[in-house]
């Protein structure tokens, strides 16, 4: 299973990076159902929905999982120091954390879109869009590493390791760093989807990804109208997504450490 | 016999509007579902027509203008009441009317009756006279009364019954001055947000109209319940684009000085495939702007316009004559700028993100870059009217009234709706000084000739300078029922249930 997905995953990332000519508008031919010419049909202004899957799997990939990597690595950072520190920092990273979490970021995103200038390219705009969602998005997942830590630190083995003469760096590394992980990667995947569909929401008011640019967001938006039992190829963007972070978790197996 | 036709012409109609009513004060109704209550419970003096754009008497069995256009006297209709019994006389009016002008009600419909010159006086001239005098001659006052509910509660339905965010009731008036009407018994209305929501319930025969389709659902009712959906023609309603060529606008000289040239209006008017907007976006329910007018309006629109005919070819030539180059598939302005400017509109439109997409496809044929920017509704009005900071803006303008003096507060150069300059102490340009005189004029005369040819000169304006490049009217798209008979759908809103009282509902038979 696991030479599976790392064989769909590299071809995956293989057809991301094919040139695609997604914006071009075959205007004769709107929500044309599937062909030769068009293998996913084409969206409303006769854009073929295969060359845009393609393209919107490289913007998506990239940039939602570069902001659930941002996300899960200052999580890491401040949830590390509160789980493992306690005390003040503790208060002030969960009250922080807390802080975050009832902000209403949508209303902080419409806020941020409205600083910036206009005329900046779509790619720029998602970039940044992405940035912000990342930025954010820290405060849940490092609630539940702190939580982590603070269960691990006070387990029989990392005591009989203190007890042994284990320097603070090596409990860090040997013995805390290989527990915590499967708690960060299973961060990492459901942070990952949670911005793909996230950047859809946004789209809608504004700060998602602009035309003419693709991603997968923008292409689920297609099935806000409904209409899969007659054009199932429109589910392609869903099963896609699916598809890939299942087969992320298959490739970095997690380890059972409840035991 | 009578008794079974009486039983199939009774019951309930229903419908759903998409957002709860703002006010229930027939003086403040502004958002469009409260304008739909309004018009099914209140009385007016007199009623455009629908079908045939006329006034039409209503509690006003009569009135007459004088021949400076600068009074209007109103014959009450006799016998008419209120729900409780008090006769309607014309203290009723004149009292409607001081609410409507108190500076303290800050009623959205007054701004029609107030002018720089002064605000309309109305006055009693006897039990069933009303005079209405206006400060400076105004040409079609008349239809300024389609909207003014006189008291409350004389319209053909009162609310019975009010659940917010969830429905409301209305019954038949009793005391309706128009004996035997309405037909049916009652109208329910639901509050339904979800378009896709109303069209499955108005299959399942839940509801027996819909007002307003987008294009997509009305392709989708046209093949799942063929005979139910209507295609009125075009609205009144258009979509267009404009450049921000006000002075003091925080953004690029450069671009200011490309918005504010002539070429390059006309050339990216030139440029846009209007009919491709129609037939792509709305699905072939649109019709290609030629001006401010739709064709639909028949008594304005000048019969010899046309839409501006896409020719991408003249468009790089005029660009070439106002100095743009074509290098490398860019165009660049004689400073070798590059032509690349944002073009803001509202989030959530799909239409007009449609649009945008299509019309940023069209000018890239002339090397020109645009950047979509969609923003919510809040912070794009922010900016066109306050801020000023955007370069190009994709909008639409509802218009319910046919009447040109409908868009002075657009044309008119000192308005602070006027898109591309608002507010200007005198007009900056020669073109826009012309607008202002010729829509004055019109104003200030009754003689329909008089009127017509000045505002026929004001759209041809329009249409050399392209302040505004006008896109396509959309059509009204509505459902009806075939349990409804007198139902006409018109382009002018409300589009199904405008004559209301002469709707009837069949016992039988299913919503589609």
């Amino acid at each position: 299973m696991r030479t599976a997905a790392i064989v769909f995953l590299a071809l995956v990332g293989l057809m991301a990076l094919l040139p695609v000519n997604f914006e071009r508008q075959f205007r004769d031919s709107p929500n044309a159902g599937p062909s030769r010419q068009f293998p996913l049909g084409t969206d409303d202004l006769g854009r073929d929905r295969f060359s845009r899957l393609i393209y919107g799997t490289r913007v998506s990939l990239l940039l939602a999982t570069a902001a659930a990597i941002l996300s899960c690595l200052a999580a890491a950072a401040l949830g590390g120091i509160a789980g493992l520190a306690g005390g003040v920092a503790d208060k002030i990273i969960l009250g922080a954390a807390d802080l975050f979490l009832s902000l209403p970021w949508l209303f902080l995103l419409l806020m941020a879109r409205a600083f910036l200038p206009l005329n900046v390219s779509p790619m720029l705009s998602v970039t940044i869009t992405f940035l912000l969602l990342g930025a954010l998005g820290w405060a849940a997942p490092a609630k539940v590493l702190r939580a982590g830590l603070r269960k691990l630190r006070g387990s029989d083995f990392i005591l009989q390791a203190r007890a042994a003469g284990c320097s603070p760096a090596r409990l860090l590394w040997r013995h805390l760093m290989p527990n915590v992980m499967p708690i960060l990667w299973a961060q990492l995947w459901i942070t990952i989807p949670a911005y793909v569909l996230a950047e859809s929401t946004l789209g809608m008011l504004g700060l998602g990804v602009m035309e003419p640019l693709p991603s997968w967001g923008n292409l689920l938006r297609e099935l806000e109208g409904g209409g899969m039992a007659d054009h199932p190829w429109l589910l392609a963007p869903v099963l896609l997504l699916a598809a890939v972070i299942g087969s992320f978790q298959l490739v970095f197996e997690r380890e059972d450490y409840s035991a | 016999m009578n008794l079974l036709l009486v039983l199939a012409l009774c019951g309930e109609l229903r419908f759903a509007l998409h957002d709860e009513p703002k006010t229930t004060d027939p003086l403040m109704m502004a958002d469009e579902s409260a304008e739909a209550i309004g018009y099914l419970t209140e009385g007016v003096l007199l009623r455009i027509n629908r079908l045939t754009q006329r006034p039409e008497p209503e509690l006003a069995a009569s009135w007459r203008i004088s021949k400076d256009s600068t009074k209007i006297t109103f014959e009450l209709r006799p016998g008419v009441k209120f729900p409780d019994g008090s006769p309607l006389t014309s203290e009723t009016v004149v009292a409607t009317f001081r609410r409507l002008l108190d500076p303290a009600l800050h009623s959205p419909i007054a701004d029609t009756f107030k002018t720089e010159k002064g605000t309309v006086k109305v006055t009693t001239q006897g039990p069933l006279t009303v005079l209405a005098e206006f400060p400076a001659p105004t040409a079609g006052m008349e239809s300024m009364f389609d909207q003014i509910a006189i008291g409350s509660g004389l319209g053909p339905f009162l609310v019975a019954e009010r659940r917010p965010g969830v429905s409301i009731v209305l019954k038949r008036n009793p005391s309706y001055w128009k004996r035997g009407l309405p037909l049916a018994d009652a109208i329910r209305i639901d509050i339904e947000q979800n378009r896709d929501l109303e069209l499955l319930r108005f299959r399942r025969g839940e509801l027996q109209l819909i007002d307003k389709l987008t294009p997509d659902l009305y392709e989708r009712l046209v093949k799942e319940a063929p005979g139910t959906a209507v295609d009125a023609g075009p609205t009144l309603d258009s979509e267009f684009l404009w450049f921000n060529q006000a002075k003091r606008a925080p953004i690029a000289e450069t671009a200011k000085e490309w918005f504010r040239s002539t070429a390059f209006r006309r050339a990216v008017s030139q440029a846009i495939q209007r009919a491709d907007l129609c037939r792509v976006v709305y699905r072939g329910h649109a019709t290609p702007a030629a001006g401010p007018i739709a064709p639909s309006n028949k008594l304005w629109f000048k019969e010899d316009s046309a839409p501006e005919r896409f020719d991408p070819a003249t468009a790089a030539k005029l660009l070439e004559t106002d100095g743009f180059r074509f290098q490398n598939g860019v165009l660049r302005d004689r400073g070798g700028n590059r032509v690349e400017f944002s073009l803001v509109t509202n989030a959530g439109s799909k239409t007009r993100e449609r649009m945008a997409a299509m019309i940023q496809e069209d000018l890239s044929k002339l090397g020109v870059k645009i950047n979509i920017v969609t923003l919510d509704f809040p912070s794009l009005i922010e900016r066109m009217t306050r801020s000023l900071n955007y370069e190009a803006c994709l909008l639409g303008l509802m218009n319910v009234d046919p009447d040109p003096s409908e868009l002075m507060n657009i044309l008119l150069s000192s308005a602070s709706n006027h898109p591309w300059n608002p507010s200007q102490k005198t007009p900056e340009t020669t073109w826009e000084a012309e607008i202002d005189r010729l829509m004055l004029a019109q104003a200030a005369t009754a003689d329909y000739s008089a009127r017509k040819k000045s505002f026929d000169r004001v759209q041809e304006i329009l249409r050399e300078q392209a302040p505004v490049v006008y896109l396509l009217h959309p059509n009204a798209l509505s459902a009806v029922s075939k349990q409804l008979t007198g139902v006409k759908p018109t382009p002018f809103f409300p589009h199904t249930f405008w004559d209301a009282p002469h709707i009837s509902i069949a016992k039988s038979g299913g919503g589609g």
